[in-house]
């Protein structure tokens, strides 16, 4: 329960911060629509701008703005003592990681609502596939929200955004949002698949496609071993930079 | 359980505490103290005395190199879990959430005490109140000034109702107004709560200590109350005089009597062990100055500490 009362003040750090607000929410929606305007006015665009294939990439993409947030968050506490001051109460390791990871999750989900939401303003089909999908967004979203918790850990606060907005550019490049990586080829399509993200995305537009889980289960097994794997380092990282 | 040595109550006991950074530097060397349950006890000394690592070592922040140290009876290390169940600390830095109001701060740390919501609710607004904070307890802790953010910060300490309190330089950047009106509050936990801070100024110990310790290059270089250091001096007296009918002769003719003397802008000033008033008197009546006004003073902390840390010429006196 103490865990709660962290997550609930780190909520409380992101929805009053305007400039939070804006960039978890209005880049995916914007690139939604940018995108989606360039394939109706241009019939030669990729079709990789069409909603279905579209959202997926956006979706994914906005995730990397929660380990942006999750980092500066963690980095500003670390600098400003307030972590040490919480180090001094009962709170336990575990507590830490939980109240600075869980109140990302429904930060996540309203991501992929509002994704979601404008997909179907710009033609996507909801069907079980979009419920389904959300078995892979979770975890892909968890795994950026400990990187998130990983950037913070190790770097300071002014530090922290600009490793945090590399992670985005990752995503954004290699993650395969608005190009499909099998048509790159090479080294390109090589490290994206070595990464999570373009698998959580071609498993999404798999789903979005009509098929079910077990379609898409090699995806979601690289999917979640990174989950784990990045939660292992994020524990690791946290406890290295708060032992005493 | 408080710890017990000779039927005295000990609410933290260090025993050749000591912490290094790297191989060569040492911040804290052997320290030993015991402070009592229920005192405010000052732990003072220059820039990179060990003051605050001191601090973070007994709050289990940091691991010590070498001895131990013991909140109640409870080792820092070994029971690091008991022994942030019964501290509270404030840190030098003011360690607030930003974009919490004031209400939230305290109820959050309230709540990671474990008080029940009713409870830290009630308490949160009592230290609002006591922190006279009260018009601004819903406003964001990002639009309040120094002064305030550092007794939201005393007041996080408080709310858990610790047994002990570390305040680690509480009234720093504060002005004058403001430091006094902390004074007061911290003054109210004599007896009640054990309080040990640090601090830079010496007027600050002198006013709130019971016990202070002077720390210098990481050792403990004295202890005692304020008054028992300030005999340490030596009787130590120092006259200050303010004149505008002092010539040579005379200032010559008064330092061969009291060879410390020194003379000012405004005057002169007699420093000298065991000085007689009347002798004093007697000589600036015989050197023709005429006083307009002067001021007799016992030895402050300054003097100690100044003799304790480094070079005064009180060290020539004593």
């Amino acid at each position: 329960m103490r865990s709660l009362n962290l997550s609930s003040r780190v909520l409380k750090e992101v929805y009053r911060d305007p400039v939070a607000i804006v960039l978890l929410i209005f880049p995916p929606v914007l690139f939604l629509f940018l995108f989606s305007y360039i394939a109706s006015s241009d019939p030669n665009a990729p079709s990789v701008f069409s909603p279905e294939l579209l959202v997926p990439g956006v979706t994914v993409l906005s995730f990397g703005f929660l380990a942006l947030f999750a980092g500066m968050i963690l980095a500003r506490d670390r600098q400003s003592a307030f972590l040490a001051r919480l180090l001094t109460s009962p709170l336990k390791s575990a507590d830490f990681i939980v109240g600075y990871m869980i109140p990302f999750l429904p930060v996540a989900f309203l991501q992929i609502i509002v994704c979601t939401a404008v997909g179907m303003i710009l033609g996507l089909s909801f069907n079980t596939g979009v419920i389904l999908s959300l078995a892979v967004f979770m975890p892909i979203a968890l795994v950026c929200i400990a990187i998130g918790v990983l950037i913070g850990s190790v770097f300071g606060e002014n530090t922290a955004p600009p490793v945090g907005s590399l992670l985005i550019m990752v995503i954004s490049i290699l993650g395969g949002a608005w190009m499909d990586l099998k048509m790159i080829g090479g080294i390109f399509e090589s490290i994206g698949y070595a990464l999570p993200f373009a698998h959580a995305i071609d498993a999404a537009r798999v789903l979005y496609g009509g098929a079910d889980l077990a379609v898409v289960t090699q995806e979601l097994t690289v999917i979640v071993l990174y989950m784990l794997a990045s939660f292992a380092l994020a524990i690791t990282a946290f406890w290295w930079r708060t032992r005493p | 359980m408080y710890s017990k040595d000779s039927g005295m109550s000990y609410a933290v006991q260090t025993f050749n505490l000591s912490r290094k950074f790297g191989n060569d530097r040492i911040a804290v060397d052997s320290l030993s103290l015991k402070v009592k349950a229920g005192e405010i006890f000052a732990l003072l000394g220059p820039n990179g005395a060990g003051k605050t690592t001191t601090i973070k070592m007994l709050c289990c922040l940091l691991k010590p190199s070498g001895g131990r140290a013991e909140i109640l009876g409870k080792d820092v290390q070994t029971e690091a879990g008991k022994v942030k169940q019964v501290i509270n600390v404030s840190p030098q830095e003011t360690a607030v959430a930003m974009n919490l109001n004031l209400f939230e701060n305290l109820y959050l740390v309230g709540k990671i005490y474990g008080l029940s919501s009713r409870n830290v609710r009630q308490k949160s607004l009592e230290m609002i109140d006591l922190m006279g904070l009260g018009e601004r307890k819903w406003d964001k802790v990002k639009k309040l000034s120094g002064g305030m953010l550092r007794r939201l910060s005393i007041a996080m300490a408080m709310i858990s109702d610790p047994e002990v309190l570390f305040l680690d330089e509480p009234t720093i950047g504060l002005d004058a107004k403001a430091r006094r009106s902390l004074w007061k509050m911290i003054e109210s936990l004599k007896g009640k709560k054990t309080v040990l801070l640090t601090t830079h100024y010496l007027e600050e110990a002198d006013y709130l200590a019971d016990r202070v310790a002077i720390i210098d290059q990481g050792k403990l270089v004295a202890i005692g109350t304020p008054d028992e250091l300030k005999q340490n001096m030596g009787g130590i007296m120092t006259i200050t005089i303010k004149t505008d009918h002092l010539n040579s002769t005379a200032a010559e003719g008064i330092k061969k009597v009291y060879p410390l003397s020194e003379t000012s802008t405004t005057g002169l000033v007699i420093k000298g062990k065991d000085l007689v008033f009347d002798d004093v008197i007697d000589l600036l009546r015989k050197e023709e100055v005429k006083v307009q006004w002067l001021a007799m003073n016992e030895p402050s902390l300054d003097d100690v500490y100044l003799k304790i840390t480094g070079g005064d010429e009180a060290d020539e006196i004593a």
